[in-house]
């Protein structure tokens, strides 16, 4: 289905707005930034995962009067980060609750003096006993946080799940776990900060969501919202990982600069980033599935646990999302998903793309083909029985009003890849080979922008501006860190004001510069700002035909005229927008009911696996993406996005092991933690079909998380295909495929006499 | 900001350079920290993203790992090095065109190991490709514009006259 929308610039593979800047390497990112007169900052850590500060020492063969020393006794106002629940400390007061926890900053000119400094100081602790695993926190032996190690709990429930068990035809049940993951942005999280005592605190740093960042400035510095300033410069990767943390370092540089009465930038390096900073929350999934004797579902029971780790940062928030696409694009009568998030003694977890999605959803889709596997059915034809249509309702009762195209995602991926001639070839040949083939497939979607009522509570403002110097400026706090927020913004803002892509800029995502048009997050930038942008751009036009006599249609040179002489007779040019929420959206948040997003993108994804049976790896040999995302707004962006978003699916399935030893990350460095390289990705073809949303940015729906979504079920799925063996947890690294395998082997050998 | 050390002389992106630094300071730090050539990235500090890739006597090297007494009369390349003539490099306009830069924090050092790899082997096949780019780390494309990019410059197919860029060299 294409769209038949004619527009100009949106749909056009223009060039990546800072595109010549990255790639003549003069683009600034924080490391590249000097102020005058700048110090640098390091931090002291706990070095256990939970106890009581007894004491602090400063080595004597350290000369400390060269440094300035930061405590939790220097924050002038609330010593917490100021994310959903204000539990987690800007620095450790008393008391340690994770591994890698800040207690203690240091600045100094010199940043080769603090690796030394750091060392220098000790910490005396008395030990408390940690809380390492979900199994652990859930018995509540020892309790962590709050009264209960219970950091969010949700209840789904949609008919009533407990009345079929008795009539259900098959009953099949699974358990399927996760582990957590790293980002692994190329750049690490950095922060510059400056304090004075008239303009207060400027941060510039690498981060996703300014005015997060903003807001626990304010907390912890006790200021009022206009002496707090936050800048985001060249951000080199992001993935979630620069939602929350920033907000930490910047309060710690920002610290330090006040203290010092200097500039401090504090930039981590890897070992740093890896131990401290957020990962993907670990979970367990356990379904309990009943069908009729169709293969029709009737109930799905699903009991979720998440690690959230020390503090509750963004568990609560990851938790809804896990649920809400806990039960997949399927349709069933009854469902219950029943969610919990369990504080633990590991450095807490936090957002990374996909939001909980990838964790639920490679459960249900694993699940999917052992419930096939049960029935006797082939795993596409048992989704297929049970898709969701247009018309349908989802597991919280929303009603499928827009088009919906399952059927024909699924048939576009089996034929793109040649599902059924390769399994049948696979299935001739791998008796015969010590390398064995498989095809495995993942369904899913992904909603887009915040869930239920969190976009009406963002009220976000965005618009357009022409300056006295002729410049139009596009006015948002959303930020670009790669996955093309700059380009497809301005291309939106062109299409609707009928200039030119080049005539285009985008303001600085500056809180002292742009509205808050919310956090760049949760696939939302282009379907819910990307409107805003739309919208104002249609505002300006009818402000200047209205004031200033633009013509219905103009040359570019008629849209600058019109312009000044509304500027001369009105003032500003500036046109600003508020968020609507598309008619018939009702979310009722205490019973999970209603409609749970906006809209969604629907995906299939196919897998290729080798299993080499000598050395025990597995090898993705080749990828296909089919994807209905609204309208493609940019088609090489936008595929660069699925294909980034595959890669890192792969590596969440078949490389990226966090290894934790009390709570530390053990492997904290490039070398063993490993993301697959430039020989590991496989082909990966990219099919998309378009269904214009309407109420998302020249039709355009969320992009950027769903392709996190579907690899590691479709490969775990092709594993098995492949071997006859069903993993039900990842990563799958060859340790654990031989562990699995051997294990499978020895149950299949006769017993012997 | 240290003066101490000893003077290293070396020619980077054709200019001849001298710098005071202690010998075994990383050459990563004397291109940033002395030279202001902030272009040149650092990753991971040891060796493995390639963020920090320049070309040093015709080879390819991770700045990171090479002392800078090592450079002492050396020919270094950096990304700031690549566009002449007032243009982009024709690997640097197949970059812009083919989507091979999202983020941009990997993109000097891909630069840097695209050209070697299209210098040395001028027809590479993607098999060639993917090995020539293995020690450089993406974590945004997966890849594929990448390798997309590189089988566009070297064959010249479909890429545009490369974008004249102001203030380059």
């Amino acid at each position: 289905m294409k769209t038949t929308t004619t527009t100009r610039i949106v749909g056009a593979p223009v060039h990546r707005k800072e595109g010549v800047d990255k790639l003549l390497g003069r683009a600034r990112y924080v490391d590249d930034i000097e102020r005058e007169g700048m110090w640098f900052g390091a931090t002291v850590r706990s070095t256990i995962p939970r106890g009581i500060i007894q004491s602090v020492s400063f080595d004597r063969r350290i000369d400390w009067s060269e440094f300035v020393i930061a405590t939790a006794a220097d924050v002038p106002g609330d010593n917490h980060i100021q994310l959903i629940v204000a539990d987690q400390p800007c620095l450790a007061d008393g008391i340690v609750n994770h591994c890698d926890e800040p207690i203690i900053l240091l600045a100094h000119l010199d940043k080769h003096k603090l690796r030394e400094a750091v060392d220098a100081v000790r910490v005396e602790y008395q030990p408390l006993p940690p809380v390492f695993t979900i199994e652990e926190s859930e018995q509540q032996k020892q309790v962590v946080w709050g009264k209960d190690n219970l950091l969010k709990s949700f209840v789904l429930n949609k008919g009533d799940v407990d009345s079929v068990w008795g009539d259900a035809a098959h009953i099949v049940e699974g358990e399927y776990r996760t582990g957590a993951q790293e980002h692994l942005y190329i750049e690490n999280n950095g922060i510059i900060a400056e304090w004075s005592d008239e303009s207060g605190v400027t941060v510039w740093g690498s981060l996703q969501c300014p005015y997060y960042v903003h807001k626990t400035l304010i907390k912890v510095f006790d200021l009022p919202d206009n002496k707090v300033r936050v800048v985001q410069t060249e951000t080199g990767g992001a993935f979630g990982g620069k939602e929350d943390y920033p907000s930490i370092l910047a309060s710690h540089a920002a610290l330090l600069a006040k203290k010092s009465g200097h500039p401090v930038k504090m930039v981590y390096d890897r070992m740093e980033d890896l131990a401290a900073t957020t990962k993907r929350h670990p979970s367990r999934t356990r379904h309990r599935t009943a069908l009729d004797k169709d293969g029709k579902l009737l109930a799905m029971d699903i009991d979720l646990a998440t690690d959230g780790g020390a503090y509750s940062t963004l568990s609560s928030t990851v938790l809804s999302r896990a649920t809400l696409h806990a039960p997949g694009p399927y349709s069933c009568p009854n469902v219950r998903v029943t969610a919990k998030a369990w504080a633990t003694n590991n450095v807490p977890y936090g957002a990374f793309r996909g939001f909980g999605a990838p964790q639920t959803i490679f459960a249900l889709e694993r699940h999917m083909d052992e419930v096939a596997a049960a029935l006797g059915m082939e795993p596409v034809e048992f989704r297929r029985r049970n898709f969701l249509h247009q018309g349908d309702t989802t597991a919280t009762n929303q009603l499928m009003r827009e088009p919906l195209m399952m059927d024909e995602l699924l048939d576009r991926a089996l034929k793109a890849s040649d599902y059924y001639a390769k399994r049948a070839r696979f299935a001739a040949e791998n008796p015969n080979s010590m390398v064995k083939r498989g095809m495995g497939i993942a369904a899913f979607y992904h909603g887009s922008g915040f869930t239920g009522s969190g976009e009406r509570i963002l009220n976000s403002l965005a618009g357009v501006e022409v300056t006295a110097d002729g410049v139009v400026q596009v006015l948002v706090s959303n930020t670009e860190f790669g996955q093309g927020t700059n380009t497809v913004l301005t291309q939106i803002a062109a299409e609707a004001l009928g200039i030119d892509y080049d005539d285009i800029l985008m303001a600085a995502a500056d809180t002292g510069l742009v509205p808050n048009s919310g956090p760049t997050v949760a696939s939302r930038t282009v379907m819910v700002v990307g409107r805003l942008i739309e919208r104002a751009g249609t505002q300006l036009l009818n402000m200047l035909r209205e004031h200033a006599g633009l013509g219905a249609t103009y040359t570019r040179e008629e849209f600058f005229a019109a312009c000044e002489r509304y500027r001369k007779a009105k003032g500003d040019v500036v046109s600003l927008v508020r968020y609507e929420a598309p008619p018939g959206i009702h979310w009722d948040d205490a019973k999970y009911h209603g409609e749970a997003y906006p809209s969604y993108a629907w995906s299939v994804h196919v897998a290729q696996v080798a299993v080499d049976t000598v050395t025990y790896s597995a090898e993705v040999e080749e990828f296909w993406a089919v994807q209905e995302v609204g309208r493609v707004l940019n088609p090489v962006l936008a595929t660069g996005q699925i294909e980034g978003g595959v890669a890192q699916g792969i590596g969440y399935a078949l490389y990226e092991k966090v290894v934790l030893k009390d709570g530390h990350m053990a492997n904290n460095q490039m070398t063993n933690y490993i993301i697959p390289t430039a020989e590991d990705v496989p082909p990966i073809h990219v099919y998309f079909e378009e269904i214009p949303f309407s109420h998302g940015g020249y039709g355009a729906k969320g992009i950027g998380e769903l392709p996190h979504d579907g690899p590691a079920p479709a490969i775990v799925n092709a594993i098995k295909d492949a071997t006859g063996v069903s993993f039900r947890q990842i990563p799958l690294l060859p340790e654990d495929l031989l562990t699995g395998l051997v294990a499978h082997e020895q149950a299949e050998a006769p017993a012997s006499l | 900001m240290s003066t101490t050390g000893r003077a290293i002389h070396f020619t980077i992106n054709g200019e001849s350079r001298t710098v005071q630094a202690p010998p075994m300071k990383r050459l990563l730090d004397v291109i940033r920290e002395d030279l202001h050539l902030t272009g040149t990235k650092e990753g991971c500090g040891e060796g493995e993203c390639g963020s920090c890739s320049v070309r040093m006597n015709g080879e390819l090297v991770n700045s990171c790992l090479v002392p800078a007494m090592q450079a002492e009369g050396a020919e270094i390349q950096t990304v700031e090095g690549l566009a002449h003539d007032g243009a982009l490099h024709r690997v640097q306009q197949a970059f812009l065109q083919c989507g091979g830069a999202q983020c941009g924090i990997c993109t000097p050092g891909m630069l840097m190991a695209a050209v070697q790899l299209i210098e040395r082997n001028p027809h590479p096949s993607l098999a060639e490709i993917r090995e020539g780019l293995a020690g450089n780390l993406c974590r945004c494309t997966g890849f594929m514009r990448i390798f997309e990019s590189v089988l566009a410059a070297a064959t010249n197919e479909n890429i545009a006259e490369p974008k004249k860029v102001e203030h380059a060299r």
